[in-house]
C-alpha cells in the first residue's frame, strides 16, 4: 500500500506478472506496494519467506533478474531498483512460488536438521559424488546462471584519493564535509543508490530541518568541491594491503556496462557503514510479513509504502518505540507495540505488552496472527506485519579483513571493531557504537579532522544541531516456547540446530559456524551471526566474550567474477601483437598461428593446394632451390650500448662477444645461473659500444629482465644500458641460392659476396630508408635478414614477396621456418626447454672457461656433463612413410615402452621434402655415441610406435658450405 | 600491495616481476666451489616476519628493486634500487 501518491510509475514483472513501480526505487518496496509479500523460497526447507531488510544484507528477497544470457542470479531485491521493462524472477521454487513441491522438505525438517547429510549420506562412499550431492543440490539452492555466454560489459577501474569516506549517513558525510571543505582529495562512496544513510529513512531533524533536506544541502557542496568525488550504488567490498579497496559500482543507463570493480588507493580511510538490525528468535519468525523494524521505517518515512495494514512492533530496545511512533505517524495502525524489557514506560494511543514475548505466529504465505505472552497475560493479535528489533550490530565487516578481532560492549550488547585493525582506517558513527544523530554527526567531523590535520590540511569543525536520543538495550536472543526459531533465515538454521552443534560438542563459535553452516550463505551471516554465538553462549553457560565471535572475509557483499575479471576476457586476456606483413598475409589466405601474443602466417596455400604440407614443401623448395621470404620480426632485439656493453654481453653469453669487430654477427648462449641453457640468438657488433642482440620470440622477455638484472644487480660496475627494440624494427629473412639476387632489387648500393661475407652486418639503404642488413641463416642457406623502421615494414615485405615470386620463389610461414631448421639441427625452444644444458646440446665448446659468465659455474656440475644424460641427436625414420611425433618416447629397439625403460624423448619433428623422409630431433641418454642405431619410437597419446635411426642432428649440408656462399 | 619505487613511486605489484629472496645479489665468485654455489642458487629462509625480496618493475621503469617487507602483517617498510644495495 502507498501512503503518498507515487507520482510517475514504470511498469515491471515478477515471475511474469505486471507490478507498478516508482523508478530507481527497490524492487522489494514495489513488490510491497503492491501488497507482494511472499518473494521466495528458504534455501533448505523451501519456507515461504518475504522481504527481512532494506538494504544489501537482505538474506531472503533473493531473486533473478533479467533472462536468457544476461540472466543474473541471486540479486538482492532491495538492492535492484526499479525501471521499466525489468524483469525479475523469484528463485528456489517449482513449479511456483506459491506452491512448491519440495516445501514436502519443511515436513521433513525434523530430520533434515544440522550434520544430517554427514551422518546420512556416509554409505556407501562412491554414492556420495554420484547420486547423493547431485540430488542434494539440486534440491537445495540459489538462482541458476543460463549456461549462455554474457555479452553485457563491465568494467574495472582505479582511483587514488587522500580519503575514502565508506558510507554516507551522518557520520560519513560530516566526515567528507570536513576533509572535503579542508581541501583533502576525498572519495565518499555508498551503497545506496542515493546518499545519507539512515537520514533518509528517519523522522527527524537536522540543522533546523528534516534531515533529507539537510543532506540534500551537504551533497550540494560536497559536489560544489573539485576535491571530492562522489561515488553512489558503490560497495566498498574489503579492504587490502597499504590501503587498497576493492568497490563494487553498480551502474545504471542504458549504453553503460553493468558494474564496474574499483581499485581506491587512499592514503587513509574512514568506516562510516552504520549499523546492521538484527532479528529475535522466536517461534516461526520467518513468516513473509515479519521484517526487521527499522527497515519498516524505511519503506515508510522513504519510499512512502506500508509493509502492512496492522502492524505489531517487537523488541528489546528503545530504538523499537521509534518504528511505532513513525507509522503511527504515518497513519499506519499499530496493532500493538510489545517490548521484552518489564521496566519500560511508554505512553502511547496503541496498545503496549511490557515484559512481553511473541510466542507464535500464523499464515502460511504471509503473517495473519501472532500470540503474545506479556506481563498482563496471553494474547492473540490479527496483524500482517510484524516489525522485530534485537538490537543493532555496529556494521564492522570492512575491519576484519587483515585478521582484526571485534570486541564485545556490553552496553550496547554489540561487537565494536577492534583500533587499528586496518592500517589507516578510522572508524566513525554507529559502526562505532555510536548510535544518535547527533553524536554520529559529532564523532564523523572528529575523526575526519583528525585525518586532515595528520595530512597537513588545517580543518574547521561546524556541527550541525540534531537529536541526541540514548540507546538502552536488555539483551533478548531466543525467547521462551516451542517451535523452530530462526536465525540464520538464508541458511534456514534454526536454534535447534545451534543446540544440537553444543550437544554434539561443536562449541567453538567456528564449529558451530560449519556444522550448522550458520553465516555461510552468501549474506555471510550479516544479520546472524550475532544473534547465533548469542544463543550458543547461553546453550553452553559462557559469555560472549569468552565465545567469541567469527570475523569477515571479502568480499562484504558478492562479487560477480565478471566485474572483478572485467577487460580479462578474450583479447582483454591475451592481446594481439602483429607483424607488419599481417595484413598481407591475411590477404595471402595465409593461416595465422599464435606464438605467444603474436600471430605469424602457417603457410602461404596456392589454389590448387589440397593440404597445409603441399603449401610447406613448396615453401622448403624456395628456400632451398631459390629464394623464399619470411617476416622474422618476432624476435625479441635488444640494444645493448655503452662503453662496457662488449663487458656485459661477455657476462650473459657463454662465449665471447668482446672479440666482435664491427659489422661482425656472432651466434650465442645464455645460460640461466643453475648452468642450464635459458636462450640462444646472435649478437651484431654496429659500432664499438653498439650491440644489436636477437632473442628467440618465446623467452624475449625473460632475456630482457635477465639482462636488466645482470646489468643492475651482478656487474653494476659494467657501464652499459639496454633496451628492448623489438616493435621498433621489423626485420625479414631472405634466404636461397638467389637471395643476393632479390636483394640487389630493393637495395639502394649493391651487395657482394666479397663485401658481404657470412656473418657480416651494417647499414643499407632500402628506397632511401636507413635500415641494416643481417647476413645470418637459419635454414643453412645463404641467407639475410634485413630489418627497417617498422613503418616501412609492410612495404618492405610486399616488395619482397613481389620480388621473389617474379624469381621463382615467395613467402614462407611457420612450418617451412620449421622444416628448414630441422634439417640443419637448428635449435628452438622446443630443444630449449628449460631442462637441457649446453653439453647436451652438443655445444659444451662454446662455454668459454677463459671468462666468467652467467651459469658457468654451475654448467661444470658433474651431474650435468654426464654423458649418460639425454643429449641432442638427429632421429631418420626407418620405416616407410611411417612419421615420427614430438613429444614420443624413445626406447631400445626390443624394450617394452614403458616408464622403466625409458631412453629419451623426440621434440622437433617433421618431413623433409628435401630428404623426402620423416626427420626429428630428440634427447636420448648417451646420444652422440649411438649415431647408427635403430631404436623405438613411441608416441601413446597418438597411438605412433615405430622405429628410428640414430643419427647426427644436422641431416642437410653438415660441412655448412651452402650458408657461406 | 603497493611497492614504492624508488623512482616511480607507490605503485600497484602488478606493474612488478616477482624474482625471490636478495640473496641473488650476493653471487659467490666463479671459483667459490659447489657448497657456496648449492648455497646461492638452492637455499632459501621463509621467514615469517621481516624478509627482503627482489622486484623488478617490468611495467615501469625497469629497475630492480630490493623490498623490505613484512610476510606476517604484509607491511612494505621500504624500497631500495638494487644497484645501490649491490654496489
Amino acid at each position: 500500500m502507498r501512503l503518498r501518491n507515487p507520482g510517475q510509475t514504470v511498469t515491471f514483472t515478477f515471475d511474469g506478472k505486471p507490478v507498478q513501480g516508482v523508478p530507481g526505487e527497490p524492487v522489494t518496496a514495489a513488490l510491497l506496494a503492491s501488497g507482494i509479500r511472499l518473494m521466495g523460497r528458504s534455501f533448505k526447507y523451501h519456507r515461504p519467506r518475504g522481504v527481512l531488510t532494506a538494504g544489501s544484507e537482505e538474506p531472503n528477497a533473493l531473486v533473478t533478474v533479467g533472462r536468457g544470457a544476461a540472466q543474473d542470479p541471486n540479486r538482492r531485491a532491495t538492492m535492484v531498483e526499479v525501471s521499466e521493462g525489468l524483469e525479475v524472477f523469484s528463485q528456489n521454487a517449482w513449479p511456483s512460488l506459491r506452491h512448491d513441491a519440495l516445501a514436502v522438505n519443511d515436513l521433513l525438517s525434523p530430520f533434515l536438521g544440522a550434520g544430517f547429510y554427514y551422518k546420512t549420506f556416509m554409505w556407501p562412499a562412491s554414492f556420495w559424488e554420484r547420486l547423493y550431492e547431485p540430488v542434494i543440490r539440486r534440491a537445495a539452492g540459489l538462482g541458476r546462471l543460463s549456461g549462455e555466454a554474457n555479452a553485457e560489459r563491465y568494467e574495472k577501474a582505479f582511483a587514488f584519493c587522500d580519503l575514502l569516506v565508506i558510507g554516507a549517513g551522518p557520520a560519513g558525510l560530516m566526515a567528507a564535509l570536513t576533509a572535503g571543505r579542508a581541501g583533502v582529495d576525498v572519495i565518499l562512496a555508498d551503497e545506496d543508490s542515493a546518499m545519507g544513510g539512515r537520514l533518509l529513512r528517519e523522522v527527524e531533524d537536522v540543522d533546523g530541518r528534516p534531515a533529507a533536506l539537510w543532506v540534500a544541502d551537504v551533497l550540494a557542496q560536497l559536489r560544489a568541491l573539485p576535491n571530492v568525488r562522489l561515488m553512489t550504488r558503490t560497495t566498498v567490498t574489503g579492504a587490502y594491503d597499504q590501503g587498497t579497496y576493492g568497490a563494487l559500482e553498480r551502474i545504471v543507463g542504458a549504453d553503460a556496462p553493468v558494474e564496474c570493480f574499483w581499485r581506491i588507493v587512499a592514503k587513509r580511510s574512514v568506516l562510516c557503514a552504520g549499523a546492521l538490525e538484527r532479528p529475535i528468535a522466536f517461534p516461526d519468525n520467518d513468516r513473509p510479513g515479519i521484517m526487521l523494524a527499522g527497515a519498516v521505517r524505511a519503506y515508510v518515512t522513504r519510499w512512502g509504502v506500508a509493509p502492512g495494514r496492522s502492524v505489531t512492533v517487537f523488541g528489546n530496545n528503545d530504538d523499537a518505540h521509534r518504528t511505532a511512533r513513525d507509522l503511527a505517524a504515518a497513519g499506519i495502525k499499530i496493532a500493538g507495540l510489545i517490548d521484552a524489557r518489564a521496566d519500560v514506560q511508554v505512553t502511547a494511543d496503541y496498545p503496549v505488552y511490557t515484559g512481553g514475548s511473541v510466542t507464535t505466529t500464523t499464515g502460511r504465505l504471509g503473517l495473519t496472527s501472532i500470540t503474545v505472552t506479556h506481563q498482563g497475560g496471553t494474547r492473540v493479535i490479527q496483524t500482517d506485519c510484524l516489525a522485530i528489533s534485537g538490537g543493532w550490530n555496529p556494521s564492522l565487516h570492512l575491519t576484519c579483513h587483515m585478521n582484526g578481532r571485534p570486541q564485545w560492549r556490553e552496553d550496547i550488547a554489540a561487537f565494536v571493531p577492534s583500533p587499528d585493525a586496518i592500517p589507516g582506517m578510522a572508524v566513525a558513527g554507529a559502526c562505532h557504537g555510536v548510535f544518535d544523530t547527533a553524536a554520529c554527526l559529532r564523532d564523523g567531523a572528529a575523526v575526519a579532522a583528525e585525518i586532515a590535520r595528520g595530512l597537513g590540511f588545517t580543518p574547521e569543525v561546524t556541527l550541525p544541531m540534531a537529536e541526541a536520543r540514548a540507546y538502552a538495550i536488555a539483551p533478548l536472543w531466543e525467547t521462551p516456547g516451542k517451535g523452530r526459531k530462526w536465525v540464520d533465515f538464508q541458511n534456514d538454521v534454526t536454534t535447534k540446530d545451534i543446540a544440537l552443534s553444543a550437544q554434539e560438542n561443536m562449541r567453538s563459535v567456528e564449529h558451530m559456524k560449519r556444522y550448522t553452516t550458520q553465516g555461510m550463505a552468501p549474506d555471510q551471516g550479516k544479520s546472524s551471526n550475532v544473534l547465533a554465538l548469542a544463543v550458543l553462549a547461553d546453550l553452553t553457560g559462557r559469555g560472549i566474550p569468552e565465545t567469541g565471535t567469527t570475523t569477515f572475509r571479502p568480499p562484504f557483499v558478492p562479487v560477480s567474477i565478471a566485474a572483478m575479471g572485467a577487460g580479462g576476457q578474450g583479447k582483454g586476456f591475451a592481446p594481439s601483437r602483429l607483424m607488419t606483413s599481417h595484413h598481407a598475409s591475411v590477404a595471402a589466405r595465409a593461416p595465422m598461428i599464435e606464438a605467444g601474443l603474436w600471430y605469424r602466417p602457417s603457410y602461404f596455400p596456392l589454389e590448387g593446394d589440397v593440404s597445409w604440407r603441399q603449401s610447406c614443401d613448396r615453401e622448403v623448395n624456395y628456400v632451398r632451390n631459390v629464394v623464399g621470404v619470411c617476416d622474422v620480426s618476432t624476435l625479441g632485439k635488444i640494444d645493448v650500448q655503452g662503453p662496457d656493453a662488449a663487458a656485459l654481453l661477455d657476462f650473459v653469453y657463454t662465449n665471447r662477444m668482446s672479440t666482435l669487430k664491427v659489422g661482425r654477427v656472432r651466434y650465442g648462449l645464455m645460460l640461466r645461473e643453475d648452468g642450464f641453457v635459458m636462450d640462444d640468438g646472435t649478437a651484431a657488433c654496429l659500432a664499438p659500444d653498439h650491440f644489436v642482440i636477437t632473442t628467440t620470440t618465446a623467452a624475449a622477455g625473460q632475456v630482457m629482465r635477465h639482462l636488466e638484472f645482470a646489468g643492475q644487480v651482478l656487474r653494476p660496475d659494467l657501464d652499459a644500458r639496454i633496451v628492448s627494440v623489438t616493435d621498433h624494427w621489423a626485420q625479414f629473412a631472405v634466404a636461397g641460392p638467389r637471395a643476393q639476387v632479390l636483394l640487389n632489387t630493393v637495395l639502394d648500393d649493391q651487395i657482394t659476396d666479397e663485401d658481404w661475407p657470412f656473418m657480416a652486418c651494417g647499414a643499407v639503404g632500402i628506397g632511401g630508408v636507413a635500415g641494416r642488413l643481417f647476413r645470418i641463416s637459419f635454414s643453412g642457406e645463404t641467407a639475410y635478414e634485413i630489418a627497417v623502421p617498422a613503418r616501412y615494414g609492410e612495404s618492405l615485405f610486399r616488395q619482397l614477396v613481389a620480388q621473389a615470386r617474379t624469381l621463382g620463389g615467395g613467402p614462407y610461414g611457420l612450418e617451412a621456418l620449421n622444416v628448414l631448421r630441422i634439417e640443419k639441427g637448428l635449435l628452438t625452444h622446443a630443444e630449449l626447454h628449460g631442462r637441457t644444458t649446453a653439453y647436451d646440446l652438443g655445444l659444451a665448446g662454446m662455454v668459454s672457461t677463459a671468462k666468467d659468465c652467467v651459469g658457468q659455474a654451475a654448467s661444470r656440475r658433474p651431474g650435468l656433463l654426464d654423458p649418460a644424460r639425454e643429449r641432442l641427436v638427429g632421429l631418420r625414420a626407418v620405416e616407410e612413410g611411417r612419421r615420427l611425433t614430438a613429444g614420443a618416447h624413445l626406447f631400445a629397439k626390443d624394450a617394452k615402452a614403458v616408464t622403466a625403460n625409458d631412453q629419451g624423448y623426440v621434440t622437433s619433428a617433421c618431413y623433409s621434402p628435401t630428404l623426402d623422409c620423416y626427420l626429428g630431433l630428440g634427447f636420448l641418454k648417451n646420444g652422440p655415441e649411438r649415431y647408427g642405431e635403430v631404436i623405438r619410437m613411441v608416441d601413446h597419446l597418438r597411438g605412433v610406435d615405430t622405429l628410428a635411426e640414430v643419427c647426427h642432428p644436422v641431416f642437410v649440408d653438415p660441412e655448412g658450405g651452402r650458408a657461406r656462399g | 600491495m603497493r611497492i614504492n619505487c624508488p623512482h616511480c613511486g607507490q605503485r600497484d605489484r602488478r606493474e612488478f616481476y616477482y624474482m625471490g629472496d636478495a640473496v641473488a645479489i650476493t653471487r659467490p665468485a666463479a671459483d667459490a666451489g659447489p657448497d657456496a654455489w648449492d648455497d646461492y642458487l638452492h637455499n632459501r629462509d621463509n621467514p615469517a616476519g621481516d624478509t627482503r625480496d627482489l622486484w623488478y618493475h617490468e611495467a615501469g621503469c625497469g629497475a630492480w628493486i630490493v623490498v623490505a617487507r613484512n610476510t606476517l602483517s604484509h607491511a612494505v617498510h621500504g624500497a631500495t634500487l638494487a644497484q645501490k644495495a649491490a654496489s
